[in-house]
């Protein structure tokens, strides 16, 4: 019983006090990309080229997030004068054209369905369908649980029934063996519901686009309210997606 | 040890015409004699070439061992010998449509039609939904009763389906279906552009980016004949064991909280978002992504990075150390984690398990050991294994890495660690080639085994993931266990399912 107090005392206060104050993120974290549409014609062709997602639409010199998966390759050949990933982490979006950007998203608490804000702001409750991914969207949406970012004490829950939920969470490229699964899920799902695509590869197919085994892109089959871009999304902009969106 | 099979090295590209291509008969012959010499299969896969199908395998003993063979439609099964080509069979019969007469237990692995369009082994169309044509194990009798699970579990994990037979609350039998993570990667691997290729390994399986990167890595730079400078091979190390200690840690979390003994659960919780924190401090990704390529890695590990990281582990240490000897400590823990879901060393031989599930069971494998990759040849690495199979013993296997791994590291932090940061995305492999690579993740054996064409293109990219022995040791480790004690086991072996399913 002692060495439970000992330590108790040892671990302290650990929870973040965002969204009053921003918890700061190492320095090499990739966030949102600032994109200087200024930038000469060649230096975009180059990075558009080297880009592994494709991402770089070369013609309005803009980044798709939904495509991105922030590795810094354009970053790293445009030596930051055409594309510079900033540590802003409030990168979600509830439209998917908003995703293709060059730095400028629109405010998501404004973008909002504002009946969602009445009927879920007090209450939130998620069912999570994960769906051919990688498992490390999965990690960084149960890492909300832990102390630091305890997401109950938003009154947002992942519960363990549809039937209990007032939406899904989905992460993966919906593999052609994990559809019938996913649909049923959301049938289960009583109305209003709210549908959230967690990460690159729910939201277009990210890395394993030109696969006969996914769908490339959740809004295909779904109608999807809420996009949280990242490779994987890190747990703050999955916090601030649900705050923005739902308080 | 006398072998039709060619000795080669971990990371070694060698010309295909060096192989050698046995008749069948002593392919299987010779792989079976080593197999039960002691020796385990790490790669047994068919390909095509051209208009030939053909098989080729990679053996473990105390070295590596390589030969193939045409492929027969149909073959006397390896598995009725040797149950650790079980797994293999199943895999080839399903990609290849190929038989193996007499197979125990020729089941679909990942349900997809096979890549010949040939009869499906399976009888399945795949117009119907998983498991198709299939009908589960079966026990009857009086008050036998079935539980179903999945593919969407209760929690925020992948998913898979479970059948557990029980008979009252024992468990006679669990059998785990698997394929719903199925997102076709090894066919992906040999038509995208080499830009997407280390990008693809790092999302085989996120929470074993580096693992697999790693494997993706050294087997281009073999068929490149590029080699990682010394500072890479030790930023790749600390990469590798930062995510062995974030998932360890969060495993000994998660089956503490499977205990309900909270503050373990919670303090490991935390303690792991630290490592992932950790990985991101170098690469600007808490999984590891964006930081392996193949000739190195994109970022250095730059004094300060260095000295942050000097800290911040200095500071965890002590943290770390006391949760573990809290959850270690309490009587209460051991009473449920001792001969709860005892694998015995015998069963995990034939299983083949590897990572910390066989070293719990006495197999003291480990690939930084046998096989060592990037800096481990410089590092003692210990043999870890546990004798009572149980998930105690599981636990423990964790608890001594993770003190192992935050040794490491540090040990290796200690002077400036100087590095060329690699952009290049694009890279010519050697043609008519192979190579097979292995690394310890925190899983285990990840091997990845390539094969070039003659115009350098690739004609096989096969992958394996350490949860492709194990998920049927988690299934013995529940024979006549209490169904109530399967979240325990389940998350003392923590497998994969997308790595698996690919």
């Amino acid at each position: 019983m002692f060495s439970v107090f000992k330590n108790r005392f040892e671990q302290g206060y650990r929870t973040c006090s965002y969204p009053k104050e921003k918890p700061a993120v190492f320095e090499r974290y990739r966030g949102k990309p600032m994109v200087r549409q200024d930038a000469p014609q060649d230096m975009v062709d180059i990075c558009a080229e080297a880009c592994p997602q494709d991402a770089i639409d070369r013609n309005l010199k803009k980044i798709d997030m939904g495509k991105c998966i922030f590795c810094g390759t354009c970053e790293r050949l445009s030596n930051k004068e055409f594309v510079q990933f900033t540590g802003d982490f409030e990168i979600s979006t509830a439209q998917k054209d908003h995703l293709l950007t060059a730095g400028d998203l629109p405010d998501l608490a404004e973008h909002s369905k504002q009946h969602f804000k009445k009927l879920f702001g007090r209450s939130l409750q998620l069912r999570q369908v994960s769906a051919a991914g990688c498992n490390a969207c999965e990690a960084d949406l149960n890492v909300l649980a832990t102390p630091f970012f305890d997401l109950a004490r938003f009154g947002i829950n992942f519960v363990a029934s549809p039937r209990h939920s007032d939406g899904i969470v989905v992460t993966g490229p919906v593999s052609r063996n994990m559809k019938t699964a996913l649909l049923q899920t959301f049938e289960a799902v009583p109305d209003p519901k709210v549908v959230i695509a967690v990460g690159t590869c729910t939201i277009t197919g990210g890395p394993f686009s030109g696969s006969p085994e996914i769908t490339e892109g959740l809004d295909k089959i779904l109608p999807v309210d809420l996009f949280i871009p990242g490779c994987p999304p890190h747990p703050l902009t999955n916090l601030h997606a649900l705050l923005a969106f739902f308080k | 040890m006398m072998t039709a099979f060619l000795n080669i090295s971990n990371g070694e590209a060698i010309d295909r015409k060096k192989i050698p291509h046995l008749p069948f008969a002593d392919f299987s012959e010779n792989a079976l004699e080593i197999v039960k010499k002691g020796g385990k299969p790490v790669q047994l896969f068919a390909y095509q070439d051209g208009p030939a199908l053909k098989f080729m395998a990679v053996l473990r003993t105390d070295k590596l061992w390589v030969a193939g063979c045409d492929a027969p439609e149909s073959y006397p099964s390896l598995t009725q010998t040797c149950e650790p080509f079980h797994m293999f069979e199943r895999e080839m019969a399903e990609q290849f449509g190929v038989q193996p007469v007499g197979h125990p237990w020729l089941k679909m692995v990942r349900y997809h039609a096979n890549y010949r369009k040939v009869k499906d082994v399976f009888g399945n169309h795949y117009k119907e939904d998983i498991p198709g044509h299939y009908d589960y194990y079966q026990v009857e009798g009086n008050e036998i009763h079935e539980v179903a699970v999945g593919p969407v579990h209760a929690g925020v994990i992948e998913p898979g389906h479970f059948r557990f037979n029980c008979i009252g609350e024992k468990v006679l039998h669990l059998e785990i279906q698997l394929g719903y993570q199925h997102r076709g990667i090894e066919n992906l691997l040999c038509t995208v552009k080499a830009k997407r290729l280390p990008i693809l390994a790092e999302n085989i399986a996120g929470d074993t980016t580096i693992g697999h990167s790693l494997c993706m890595a050294e087997a281009v730079e073999a068929l490149t004949r590029v080699q990682p400078d010394k500072g890479a091979k030790i930023i790749r190390t600390i990469a590798l064991e930062l995510e062995r200690l974030a998932n360890h840690i969060g495993d000994l979390g998660a089956l503490s909280g499977d205990v309900a003994f909270l503050p373990p659960a919670n303090y490991f919780g935390r303690l792991r978002g630290d490592f992932l924190n950790l990985a991101l401090l170098i690469s600007g990704n808490r999984f590891g992504k964006g930081l392996v390529r193949p000739g190195g890695v994109r970022f250095d590990l730059s004094d300060d990075v260095r000295k942050t990281l000097g800290e911040r582990l200095k500071e965890l240490k002590p943290q770390v150390t006391h949760v573990l000897e809290l959850l270690f400590l309490a009587s209460t823990v051991r009473d449920r984690f001792e001969d709860c879901g005892r694998v015995s060393k015998m069963d995990a031989d034939h299983l083949g398990l590897v990572g910390p599930a066989g070293r719990a069971s006495g197999l003291a494998y480990d690939v930084r050991r046998c096989f060592p990759t990037e800096y481990f040849g410089e590092i003692g690495i210990p043999e870890n294994k546990k004798f009572t199979g149980d998930v105690y013993a599981r636990a423990r296997v964790r608890y001594d890495e993770v003190l192992q791994s935050m040794s490491i590291i540090q040990s290796l932090i200690g002077q400036p660690v100087e590095t060329r940061i690699v952009n290049a995305s694009d890279f010519n492999l050697a043609p008519f080639s192979f190579v097979v690579t292995l690394n310890e993740a925190w899983r285990g054996e990840v091997s990845h085994a390539v094969l070039t064409g003659n115009d350098g293109k690739i004609l096989r990219y096969k992958v394996k993931d350490p949860s492709f022995h194990n998920w049927n040791g988690l299934a013995m480790a529940l024979r006549n266990t209490g169904i109530s004690d399967f979240p325990l086991n389940n998350k003392s072996f923590n497998l994969s399912y997308c790595g698996f399913d690919l």
